[in-house]
């Protein structure tokens, strides 16, 4: 006995099964990855002044990953519209691409994952006085319009790169390495300076003739320290959310990947028995694609840009 | 000669292939959906029943603080060790258990009961479909549910017991707790979450595509309606909840800050030294709410569908204004989803928000009230047939009456300030869920089981259940309404006593509880033993009648008119002998120039 609508649409709804099925198991995606970003939303308005992070993502390779997911959903659509045209090995040729570059999405963002680990905040317990310290101007937050580093006053953190540290450490892990000081070395720019006057520093330096070649150091005894944290979750709610929503959509990638995969290698032998219910396989796995790459067209802007 | 030999191979190997699958495969991981309605709803029953035993601990607890539990003492200290030393229960494992009762009482007692289990056995059958649209996800449904079961059953083994922080799993609390068992309660709560999101999928396209030719919208019976709103609520107002839970595990594994506040304080250690702070508690709260709300409304739909067959089929008579019935639960449906906040009120959220979510509540209880109406005018003019169903559905509207006008109070702001977090509330919410849904369910359960196992279930016993049981969900609440509005506060380990007027210290507190408030604990603690007992006639009458019922004479005892009853007994793999076609509506009963007092709706019209 064969549950009817597999293959054929049904007549009133125009639906076959499964493709009903995925949108509706999308439209609980929404919901999932919209009780995410609303979430987001309300941690970055309810965030204190100078808190939420600026600036501390790479945007140049977010923009490249981001074009990497875009044609991979425009060749899971050739792929498909191939094999509706009986042409297999065209089909076989455009998904690849596609399987290539979820690959290729996964592999980028596990080298900005592994970036991020090894990237530390440093937090004082009393403020810095900037006064004099000419190497901590670039990590301070200058509020009004004008940028002015002859501005004076207290930075609570810096960031940069910490000297001996491994990946993701926290100040139990440097004392228990046995370090009583920590070399520091800055970044050109802390997330309280906002983006647009990041630009002016670089260009006045330009102009200046400072070369951002080498990096800025600085000695912070342990006893100082209140907290030290990588770029993982627990840094901010920024990187928690950062984390969570990148991490569930790399999720996705994944899972989608191996469904394409699947159809693409191990399970293509349908092609020659029932290729109508194939080809509405790939169909149903693009629609997922789709929503993948949906939902980082969103990520993107949201947290690399804004 | 030769021809029939080869026809018979043919015929055997067949058989062999098709109709052997093995024990575990038709019972462990089958694809059938009775198979796997039978599952849901014996898996479901025994969890209600669990959730029922520890609920009886509390009780005992809170009448007899700090004394020894009867019989079951010795055995939680040997399997709990200090959380009940000599055999008493600690304030911690009150919590546990009560955290516990909820969780299991809702996500895996009356919605995979009222959901999964009724829905799975019947929709496809009422709908005159052969099974579910994707059967193998339904058995991966019923599959993430037992194991998100075992998750919530081993927890409470584990060092430092199961889940503390209530079932809301209010943050920051629940995060900063030093158990595991909150980790335990979110992972089991992830598969709970992903085995309803694998069911609802499946029902609503099962629903959608599988009915049989003639089977308009308009002619389905209004249980598939109900089961199809629920699916979209569940569909939707769950991942919500599980977005939350994401984020609370990141909370406690990887020491996020989604839910702890800049400079919280616990237990006099600041804890920003190890989080970077700068989240919200309120969020868990709107996230918890986005699915707790509708979830109300997966708990009563359901029941409700129930209850309209049972009533149309036990009346003789058409359902009163079933459009109105479609049109109010859609509307129910909708509305479910911007009302959640009116479980925040005290939260401090703001006025215009409050008042907004007010209104909405306000709203949301018209169609409810349409909902009802329409049953009790069903009733006018019937002749009613008294069986133990209809009693469990006759009931069920008063009781869920009842617990909706108490709502009423709880859904105003300037009300719910005095009332929030009290026994009131224990009171309104049990009158929906406990002899409201559970009710709809029993009935169901004793509507059903002829056709699912081609015996009835004993009369004489079933009535017995129904009086005791309805007397006693009666005595335990109804008190409770009391107690709430003398302002006894729930979640207390010792039922109050600390604040009892009688204590020294209390003397000229206002506000401290009378004594007729704290002994009120006694009767009620004694109320809900006697319903334990008043469930026994059910458990015996349930598997005596499985082997000795008595036999039904036809596949249609009740003489109902909807497609479940036009199957064999119990429905063979596949569930109708013949291709189905509809040809009238859900409820034509007495129908004036027909030889019957129903019309069968795959009975055509006379030409």
């Amino acid at each position: 006995m064969e549950i009817p609508y597999t293959v054929k649409a049904r007549e009133d709804t125009g639906l076959y099964n499964a493709k009903l099925g995925i949108w509706l198991f999308l439209a609980s995606e929404v919901m999932l990855f919209g009780g995410l970003f609303s979430s987001y939303i309300l941690l970055r308005v309810s965030a204190g002044e100078g808190v939420w992070p600026h600036g501390l993502m790479n945007i140049p390779i977010g923009t490249f990953n981001t074009m990497v997911l875009i044609v991979s959903s425009v060749t899971v659509v050739m792929g498909w519209s191939a094999l509706k045209l009986g042409d297999f090995a065209a089909y076989r040729k455009w998904q690849l691409v596609t399987i290539l570059c979820a690959g290729g999405f996964l592999g980028i963002k596990s080298y900005e994952y592994n970036e991020k680990f090894h990237h530390y905040e440093v937090w004082f317990k009393v403020p810095r006085q900037l006064d004099g310290n000419e190497k901590l101007k670039n990590q301070a937050f200058i509020d009004d319009g004008l940028v002015s580093k002859e501005k004076i006053g207290t930075i609570p953190s810096v960031v940069g790169h910490i000297k001996g540290a491994g990946a993701a450490w926290s100040k139990k892990s440097l004392e228990e390495a046995g370090m009583t000081n920590v070399v520091v070395e800055l970044d050109h720019f802390h997330y309280r300076i906002p983006a647009r006057f990041q630009a002016k520093i670089s260009k006045e330096e330009k102009a200046h003739g400072h070369a951002h070649d080498k990096h800025e150091e600085i000695t912070v005894s342990l006893d100082e320290i209140k907290r030290v944290s990588a770029f993982v979750p627990n840094h901010s709610t920024f990187f928690g959310i950062y984390f969570t929503l990148t991490g569930l959509h790399g999720l996705h990638v994944l899972a989608g990947a191996i469904v394409i995969f699947y159809i693409w290698l191990p399970g293509a032998g349908m092609w020659r028995k029932d290729p109508e219910r194939y080809a509405n396989r790939v169909e149903v796995s693009g629609l997922f694609w789709h929503f993948v790459d949906l939902v980082w067209i969103f990520l993107f802007p949201v947290l690399y840009l804004l | 000669m030769q021809a029939t030999t080869s026809t018979e191979t043919h015929t055997d190997t067949h058989e062999d292939h098709h109709h052997d699958p093995g024990f575990l495969r038709s019972y462990v991981f089958s694809t059938d959906h009775k198979i796997i309605g039978i599952q849901y709803g014996f898996t479901a029953l025994l969890f209600l029943l669990f959730g029922f035993l520890l609920v009886l601990a509390m009780r005992y607890q809170i009448a007899y603080p700090d004394q020894p539990l009867p019989f079951v003492g010795p055995l939680l200290e040997s399997l709990l060790g200090e959380m009940a030393l000599g055999g008493t229960m600690s304030a911690d494992l009150y919590n546990v258990f009560g955290a516990m009762h909820g969780t299991i009482m809702i996500f895996l007692g009356v919605v995979p009961l009222a959901f999964a289990a009724f829905g799975n056995y019947v929709v496809p059958l009422q709908i005159g479909a052969i099974d579910m649209t994707f059967p193998r996800i339904n058995m991966v449904s019923f599959q993430c549910y037992a194991w998100g079961g075992v998750v919530m059953f081993v927890s409470f083994f584990i060092p430092g017991g199961a889940a503390q922080a209530g079932w809301t799993s209010y943050s920051p609390l629940a995060t900063v707790i030093p158990t595991d068992g909150q980790t335990f309660w979110l992972i089991g709560m992830v598969l709970l979450i992903t085995s309803s999101l694998l069911g609802s999928v499946n029902f609503i396209a099962t629903i959608i595509q599988l009915r049989a030719p003639g089977m308009t919208w308009m002619r389905m019976p209004f249980f598939v309606w109900a089961q199809f709103v629920t699916g979209f609520i569940l569909l939707l107002a769950f991942p919500p909840l599980e977005a939350a839970g994401v984020m609370q595990l990141m909370d406690r594994v990887f020491d996020t800050s989604f839910f702890l506040p800049s400079g919280l304080i616990v237990s006099g250690e600041p804890w920003d030294t190890r989080v970077s702070g700068g989240g919200s508690p309120l969020l868990w709260q709107h996230l918890f709410w986005f699915l707790g709300h509708p979830e109300v409304y997966v708990l009563i739909l359901p029941a409700m569908g129930v209850i309209s067959e049972i009533i149309a089929c036990n009346t003789r008579k058409p359902l009163w204004g079933y459009k109105s019935l479609v049109y109010s639960v859609l509307a129910v449906g909708f509305i479910s989803f911007i009302v959640w906040a009116h479980h925040m009120y005290v939260t401090g959220m703001g006025t215009k928000i409050s008042t907004f979510f007010q209104t909405t509540t306000m709203i949301i209880s018209i169609p409810s009230v349409i909902i009802l109406t329409c049953l009790f005018i069903s009733l006018w003019g019937g002749s009613i047939r008294f069986n133990t169903p209809m009693l469990f559905a006759l009931a069920f509207l008063p009781m869920f009456g009842i617990g909706g006008l108490t709502g009423l109070p709880l859904g105003f702001n300037f009300s719910d300030l005095m009332l929030h977090d009290s026994y009131y509330v224990i009171a309104h919410f049990h009158y929906v869920v406990a002899p409201g849904t559970l009710f709809g369910l029993f009935a169901g359960v004793y509507f059903w089981f002829p056709k699912a196992t081609g015996r009835m279930m004993n009369e004489l016993l079933g009535k017995i259940h129904f009086w005791g049981s309805l007397i006693f969900m009666n005595l335990i609440f109804m008190p409770m309404f009391v107690q709430g509005t003398a302002g006894m506060s729930r979640r207390m380990a010792d039922g109050g006593a600390t604040y009892a007027a009688v204590e020294l210290a209390n003397e000229g507190v206002v506000g401290a509880l009378s004594e007729a408030v704290i002994q009120l604990n006694t009767f009620v603690t004694h109320a809900a033993f006697c319903l334990l007992i008043a469930q026994i006639p059910f458990v015996i009458n349930f598997f005596y009648s499985i082997t000795h019922g008595k036999k039904v004479e036809n596949d249609n005892p009740w003489e109902a008119t909807t497609l479940d009853w036009q199957t064999p007994t119990p429905p063979p793999h596949g569930n109708f002998d013949k291709p189905i076609a509809v040809y009238r509506g859900p409820y034509e009963y007495s129908q004036p120039g027909h030889d019957t007092d129903f019309t069968p709706q795959n009975e055509p019209a006379k030409s």
